[in-house]
């Protein structure tokens, strides 16, 4: 990276070192705390009164819960787009990039697990899904594979993390905990030779392995769905549909992370216009495959307009909830798309709201794929209360939600509190040879 | 776990519960002894209490017995969780609905949601009035669970809560059911309903043990739906619905025997369903289904709906 070779690796070591919350930092993280405290009291609610306490009844049986599951499980594959695939076609202007989509994966995929047994009616018979397992329930693989990813997004976490660690020893206050900490996450890394070459081989080994399991993930994912005769899911589209929508999602969060960390962090140096520019052009090219995938998705029924179809396509295009679903077209992909292919609008702040209004957009594209299908049963809703044939989801089902959003947030904020979010280590040495690719 | 005594609800458990006891403890000890209790219960060193009961002995003459010497038997040798889930062998059991004797009288979802305590929004039995084309005549179409051959619900459930039966029956066990609602997801025919809140039940059904025959006590949590009523065809009695419903809209029966019932007409099955043209619903989707319906022709009761507006 030609700009950087004028920063000397000092410079880019007290640039890139983890830094003690600010003020604003402290009310950040006060917020995301509080927000997780009242979805915790929310939980508490619907553990004591049952279910009964969300919005959903028999017809809307899934709610925002399994929406934000969704959600969760699409954000996090940024962590493979960004790290596993840049790395393995040699994009040169990855690295600052890298753990930033890395510890969005790991809290995203974590509070997918963890939503999920929120959306139990049974918490207290989790185990059961491992002591009366069948193979042959989608909800099986899912558990399999997120399990998975979980596990090797970890590692592709920490092993790139290792040689950070020494400069993170020597920087911190000897005997602190946080010293204490670095030495227990990886004092046996002394940078050795055999290590670099152990590391870089595994490094190399989980990027080839965590495409298919990325994939994976959010295929079976689709597969909770397409696996019903429901009119919106029975789809033999809806795996690429969710997976091009899940690159889009977790390209849009990589936009707004990157430009609000180079803003907390003053990493201008780093994260430079020219990413945004990249990242930019990307999410244009996902938005247009995301947008190719919905007209599959949405215009090839409705020319058709089966009978069994047709309440569910309705609702989406002209009723109920038409309003929410061309929002989210035209603010989660159409005006993302205009914007980003101005090169003025791929300056950071405009890529940033842009990658805002891609994830909100995001969030309720989930929601659209999971409610108006309930609503829409082959049967007619008759004779059953008017709670059952809509759905709205109530305070506890709001606080919950965002509350696990709060605590997603909440892990990537630790995490950059203690460990650099641009990776030191790398950046130096890239930053020492001259490299022949240029950004 | 005293199944059948369940499903009479209510107040009357522990009295029938009582009676059933002294008279298996009356067969127990044999025909010919005019009071065995009396005697068994002198041995055992039990005191009178100076309250005597009337009781038909078996060989038809009335004994009065005082009350302590009586011993109530609280289980009828009951069928273990495995043996329910297993199924009745040799049955293969099926339903037929005939639509054109239903007027939407509701008996049948009375009886069922009566015996089965379910919720007082939520109906095991529903009955849809259907059309499906403005052209096309309105019929009232009552559905329970299909029990498919081929059952969704079944193909999706994580933890095998919801199971297919050697005799047909789709169950579940709410014991085991984690409520991740995916079979509800699953089942086209919008059968299945979940326990949202605490079920109220009396405290004796609440203290029972559950059972996947008589899908009873309902637990907080868990999916609930039509079970066929396995328990009440262990008695040799119809399904609640069947035996509710006035106009003989439903038909129940075993389809190696070939023949079904309402009560007060039985026929061959496949004679019914060859002659009354019998269809299943939803066909196209490959479940399966157990319950067969009859083409609303020649209807018994016009078609009227107070709640028209309402189709959805």
């Amino acid at each position: 990276m030609s700009h950087q070779q004028t920063i000397s690796s000092e410079k880019i070591t007290s640039d890139l070192l983890p830094q003690k919350f600010g003020k604003p930092g402290m009310i950040w993280t006060a917020f995301l705390v509080v927000l997780c405290l009242i979805g915790l009291f929310a939980y508490y609610r619907q553990l004591r009164y049952g279910l009964s306490v969300t919005g959903m009844r028999d017809y809307a049986s899934w709610g925002i819960y399994i929406s934000n599951f969704v959600f969760f499980v699409a954000i996090s594959l940024v962590g493979s787009l960004i790290t596993a695939i840049f790395r393995l076609t040699n994009v040169g202007w990855r690295t600052p990039l890298t753990r930033i989509a890395e510890i969005i994966a790991v809290s995203a995929i974590l509070f997918a697990s963890i939503i999920i047994i929120v959306d139990m009616g049974r918490p207290d018979r989790f185990w059961h899904l491992f002591l009366y397992s069948r193979l042959q329930s989608p909800i099986m693989w899912d558990v399999i594979v997120i399990t998975t990813y979980l596990v090797l997004s970890v590692l592709f976490l920490y092993f790139p993390l290792l040689s950070d660690l020494p400069i993170l020893i020597q920087n911190s206050k000897p005997g602190s905990r946080i010293q204490r900490l670095y030495k227990f996450v990886g004092s046996f890394w002394k940078g050795t030779a055999g290590q670099v070459a152990l590391s870089g081989k595994a490094i190399q080994i989980i990027s080839v392995m965590i495409i298919p399991i990325a994939l994976a993930i959010h295929t079976v994912t689709s597969w909770l769905f397409a696996t019903t005769y429901r009119p919106g899911w029975d789809s033999t589209n809806f795996g690429a549909y969710f997976v091009s929508g899940a690159f889009l999602v977790g390209a849009g969060g990589v936009l707004v992370a990157m430009y609000v960390f180079r803003r907390a962090y003053k990493l201008e140096a780093y994260i430079t216009e020219k990413h945004f520019d990249n990242m930019g052009k990307i999410v244009v090219m996902l938005a247009f495959l995301y947008l190719y995938f919905n007209i599959n998705e949405y215009l090839v029924p409705a020319f058709k307009m089966k009978k069994a179809e047709e309440h569910h396509l309705v609702s989406l295009l002209t009723g109920d909830f038409s309003v929410l679903f061309w929002s989210a077209i035209f603010f989660g992909m159409i005006l993302p798309v205009i914007v980003l292919l101005i090169p003025k609008g791929r300056k950071p702040l405009p890529a940033f709201v842009m990658g805002i209004l891609v994830v909100i957009g995001a969030w309720f594209k989930r929601f659209l794929i999971v409610t108006p299908t309930m609503l829409s049963p082959f049967l007619p809703m008759y004779d059953t209360p008017e709670s059952y044939k809509t759905y709205w989801p109530t305070w506890e089902e709001w606080s919950i939600t965002i509350a696990s959003l709060a605590g997603a947030l909440l892990i990537v904020t630790i995490f950059v509190r203690l460990f650099p979010i641009i990776p030191i280590h790398e950046t130096i040495e890239e930053n020492e040879q001259i490299k022949p690719e240029q950004v | 776990m005293n199944a059948d005594s369940v499903k009479s609800g209510g107040e009357a458990l522990p009295r029938r519960n009582f009676l059933k006891g002294i008279l298996l403890a009356g067969a127990a000890a044999g025909c010919s002894t005019k009071d065995p209790f009396t005697s068994a219960a002198k041995e055992g060193g039990a005191q009178p209490s100076g309250e005597m009961v009337q009781l038909l002995s078996t060989t038809g003459e009335i004994i009065e017995v005082d009350k302590a010497f009586l011993k109530p038997t609280e289980q009828i040798p009951s069928i273990t969780g495995m043996a329910q889930r297993m199924g009745i062998e040799g049955k293969k059991f099926v339903m037929v609905i005939d639509l054109s004797r239903c007027k939407n009288l509701k008996k049948c979802q009375e009886s069922c949601n009566h015996a089965h305590f379910v919720s007082d929004a939520q109906n095991w039995i529903k009955i849809y009035p259907m059309q499906e084309d403005e052209h096309t005549a309105p019929y009232w179409q009552p559905t329970t669970c299909m029990h498919c051959d081929e059952p969704p619900c079944v193909k999706v459930c994580p933890v095998d809560a919801t199971f297919k039966r050697i005799d047909g029956i789709v169950g579940i066990d709410a014991d085991r059911c984690i409520g991740c609602r995916f079979c509800m997801a699953a089942c086209p025919y919008s059968t299945r309903v979940f326990n949202w809140d605490t079920p109220q039940l009396p405290p004796e059904v609440l203290a029972l043990q559950y059972s996947s025959e008589t899908s009873c006590p309902p637990k907080i949590g868990t999916v609930s739906k039509c079970d066929f009523c396995p328990d009440m065809v262990r008695k040799g009695e119809l399904p609640h619905c069947v035996s509710a419903c006035p106009n003989g809209v439903f038909f129940f029966g075993d389809m190696n025997e070939d023949v079904v019932t309402n009560g007060s007409e039985t026929v061959r099955f496949s004679e019914l369903i060859r002659d009354k043209a019998g269809y299943r619903l939803m066909e196209d989707l490959g479940t399966k289904p157990s319950v067969y319906y009859l083409p609303p022709v020649d209807r018994l009761f016009p078609f009227k709906n107070e709640l028209q507006s309402e189709e959805g």
